[in-house]
């Protein structure tokens, strides 16, 4: 009978362990977007007349709709909560993009773009634009026009609120840091950080319980990742600047340069007037650091 | 190929560990098995279920499933094992053990009843009937099985791999990642793997034929 009882206990604690894992949405303390004040701008770039004949931002302001690619289950960039909204920093990009279209809030229709599918969802037509946490590299240049970037992600460190004495990876030297087996965060400690004692895991969500039990001091891998654990979890925190740099940009059309150019410089614009910082410590600035906004890559093809 | 070559030092350290877990978790397993083994043909009902238990529920449980739990789910009941080695050892060698015990009955099995019926009613103890008798007899059919068993521990070690210990299969993963995910680096462990495992089933063979008799 008791042997039973405990055979319960551990099964429904395993449970709890591998839903613990994917937690979400619930308990996302970032606050809902700002619909208002970002829909319409007053500066007269919203009436189509004022787009380029045949632009594609003509055509959306023409339209007053707009399809936007973004990830649903990313905390804190894009997370799709019970009212079937995706809140988080690349949806407020998107709205406040939308907004200099004169494109309203509720006029956006939101596509979920997991990473792989971002470039056929670009090349099909299917978004105007993706949003998505996604990083600008050369091999995606091949397929899709990137502006941006308007975040740099890079590997960041998470450890338990209580322990001040790491604040930045110089902080690791003899430290032991959980993260995936044969994943690139995990190459670069061990290219970069010699002194660290690496724990590899099979997931990061695995590495949770080792931070809580003590038997690893930090978690290492993508901020935006960690970032998702420590809003779930109040006894985590992301500590200090990225020290890899993965450049977020906005993906559109490969050959359509001019709504490129222009996302540009939106983006410029929103990094000047305090909309952009805004928008950051709005949703996943509760848990990460403010950055400084990158400055924009005007490549040529 | 000249991947493996270059990296030669790396695989070894991986290789290292791989041959070291299979080692300790061989010895624990086999010892472990073989009292379940005797507890499962134990004169006492409550030993048998015990063992039957024990090994049912282990044989059956995905070894993923016995590390997530001696990892992840220990812990939270205040059990703190240290992460890496020495755990993947314990989980290992419990696997293990449940196949070792089967393999041992199912020899014991082998052995003619009658041969612990006369060696009882020449007075020997339930001990005695095992250690003179059926155990000598019920080895020589069980050598070959529990090589199997071994080649497939020697396997199952690679599942440590997600659990803090850089095995043949972290260090291929890690490998992979630096080599832009170049397919030769598993080809590299693989053939590491083979080296412990081809050895094996050969001495499985030839043990076997050693110890063949007539029955």
């Amino acid at each position: 009978m008791s042997r039973r009882r405990t055979g319960a206990v551990l099964l429904a604690t395993a449970a709890l362990a591998v839903a613990g894992c994917q937690a979400d949405a619930e308990d996302d303390p970032a606050p809902a977007p700002e619909a208002d004040g970002t829909a319409t701008t007053d500066d007269g770039e919203s009436d189509p007349g004022a787009f380029p004949e045949g632009s594609t931002m003509a055509r959306l302001a023409e339209e007053g709709s707009i399809t936007i690619g973004t990830k649903f289950d990313q905390p804190l960039f894009g997370l799709v909560g019970p009212d079937g909204v995706p809140e988080g920093f690349d949806v407020e990009i998107g709205t406040l993009i939308a907004g200099e279209l004169g494109i309203a809030a509720e006029d956006i229709e939101w596509v979920e773009t997991p990473s792989q599918n971002r470039e056929t969802a670009i090349e099909n037509g299917d978004v105007d634009l993706v949003v998505a946490t996604y990083t600008i590299n050369d091999d995606r240049k091949q397929r899709v026009g990137f502006a941006g970037p308007y975040y740099e992600a890079g590997q960041s460190i998470l450890t338990l609120a209580s322990n001040e004495d790491i604040q930045g990876p110089d902080d690791l030297a003899g430290a032991r840091v959980c993260t995936v087996s044969g994943s690139t965060p995990e190459q670069n400690l061990l290219e970069n950080y010699p002194e660290v004692e690496v724990v590899p895991f099979g997931t990061y969500s695995e590495c949770l319980e080792p931070l809580r039990n003590g038997q690893v001091d930090a978690v290492s891998t993508d901020n935006v990742i960690l970032a998702g654990f420590a809003a779930e979890n109040d006894d985590l925190e992301v500590r200090g600047e990225p020290f890899t740099q993965e450049p977020y940009g906005i993906g559109v059309a490969k050959d359509d340069v001019e709504f490129r150019m222009w996302i540009n410089d939106v983006l410029e614009d929103l990094f000047a007037d305090g909309r952009w910082t805004q928008a950051w410590e709005s949703t996943a600035g509760t848990v990460l650091p403010t950055p400084e906004p990158p400055a924009v890559d005007r490549y040529e093809d | 190929m000249d991947l493996i070559v270059d990296n030669a030092s790396t695989y070894l350290d991986g290789f290292a560990v791989t041959a070291r877990l299979t080692a300790y978790s061989a010895v624990a397993a086999l010892a472990v098995g073989l009292v379940m083994a005797a507890l499962r043909i134990a004169p006492l009902r409550s030993l048998r279920v015990v063992a039957a238990a024990y090994v049912e529920v282990l044989r059956n449980t995905p070894l993923t499933l016995v590390f997530f739990f001696m990892v992840l789910v220990a812990p939270q009941f205040g059990i703190l094992p240290p992460l890496g080695f020495w755990t993947a050892v314990a989980c290992l060698a419990l696997y293990t053990s449940a196949f070792v015990a089967e393999a041992v009955r199912s020899g014991i099995n082998g052995v003619g009843v009658g041969q612990a019926e006369a060696a009882r009613s020449i007075g020997l103890t339930f001990g005695q009937v095992l250690r003179e008798v059926v155990l000598p007899q019920a080895v020589r059919s069980t050598v070959p099985p529990l090589i199997n068993v071994l080649i497939a521990l020697t396997k199952n070690t690679s599942v440590a791999a997600g659990f803090a210990v850089v095995e043949l299969v972290g260090t291929g993963r890690r490998l992979s990642t630096a080599n832009a995910g170049d397919p030769w680096v598993l080809v590299g462990v693989a053939v590491c793997y083979l080296v412990i495992t081809i050895p094996m089933g050969l001495l499985a063979t030839s043990l076997e034929r050693r110890v063949a008799f007539a029955r």
